[in-house]
């Protein structure tokens, strides 16, 4: 039953993966949110930003003020890409509340850092982090991200 | 005719010099190509954010360094900033003065700290001059 359910939301986001997914960016550096954004318009994908962990949360719905999941959540964000150094809630700890999440868990996440630390990379891909990016972020690196993403998904 | 032609030797020389200096790099270059006909002024909007987003960080760095038990944390935490920030617009010699500057901030060390924020200043003032007189001459 659990495969049966995955396999048709798996569908879900493969369909809007190959179309225009939609992208929920969290950064709180402004510069590095409007390339982000920008970088993944390029890519024909939907974005909305977010600039702290908390309101990524609330946007998702997994917010304090809970959203009823029926309200579609799901269907809003077919990935999460967010930067991991960021004050109060880091990425790291975003992902953890998202993989915590019985509606948001499927969603693939994606961590960027302007650091290259090896213990950090295997905590977030560990914690379930689909893919792990070091900043500046290019175009190349988001054709990767998308690949990566329907190679993960067949 | 002629005239066109030298002034765009002389923009392109310019643009040229100011990466061969070090004061632009590779991710600049980046900025520039994601421009297209949707968005034909992101990267003056990308850099005029820059711009708005240090000399912040800038102040905020002085008021820090100015207190009498200095947070280094908060000084360090700004210019992670700052060193973010210049490293995604390719202002290079801002982000090596950065790299630098936080290693002062986890030796706590005041004079150093402030002997960066000078410097940190100075590369700052010539980048956005520069990048100034860049958008200046190409429009």
């Amino acid at each position: 039953m659990e495969s049966g359910s995955s396999s048709s939301s798996s569908k879900v986001l493969m369909e809007n993966i190959v179309d225009q997914p939609h992208v929920l960016a969290v950064d709180d550096n402004v510069i590095d949110r409007k390339l982000v954004e920008k970088l993944l318009q390029n890519s024909s994908c939907r974005v909305t930003t977010a600039e702290n962990g908390p309101r990524a949360l609330e946007f998702l719905g997994l917010g304090d003020h809970r959203h009823n999941a029926l309200e579609g959540n799901v269907s809003k964000v077919n990935l999460i890409i967010t930067d991991y150094c960021m004050p109060g809630m880091t990425g790291y700890d975003l992902l953890k509340k998202i993989k915590e999440s019985s509606v948001m868990k499927e969603v693939p996440v994606v961590i960027m850092s302007s650091e290259n630390v090896p213990t950090r990379i295997n905590k977030c891909l560990e914690e379930g982090a689909q893919m792990f990016m070091i900043k500046p972020l290019k175009q190349s690196d988001i054709k990767r991200l998308r690949c990566h993403l329907m190679n993960s998904r067949s | 005719m002629a005239y066109l032609v030298q002034l765009q030797k002389q923009f392109d020389d310019y643009r040229a010099s100011l990466f061969n200096e070090g004061f632009l790099d590779d991710q600049f270059e980046q900025l520039q190509q994601l421009q297209d006909e949707s968005n034909p002024d992101f990267v003056v909007e990308v850099v005029s954010l820059f711009f708005q987003d240090s000399e912040r960080l800038l102040n905020e760095l002085a008021t820090s360094l100015d207190q009498q038990n200095t947070d280094y944390r908060k000084v360090d935490a700004h210019v992670h900033q700052l060193k973010g920030s210049s490293s995604s617009i390719g202002a290079q010699r801002v982000q090596r003065v950065c790299i630098a500057f936080r290693n002062f901030c986890e030796e706590q060390n005041t004079e150093g700290c402030l002997k960066c924020l000078q410097q940190v200043k100075h590369e700052y003032t010539l980048v956005k001059n520069k990048l100034e007189t860049l958008f200046k001459v190409s429009n």
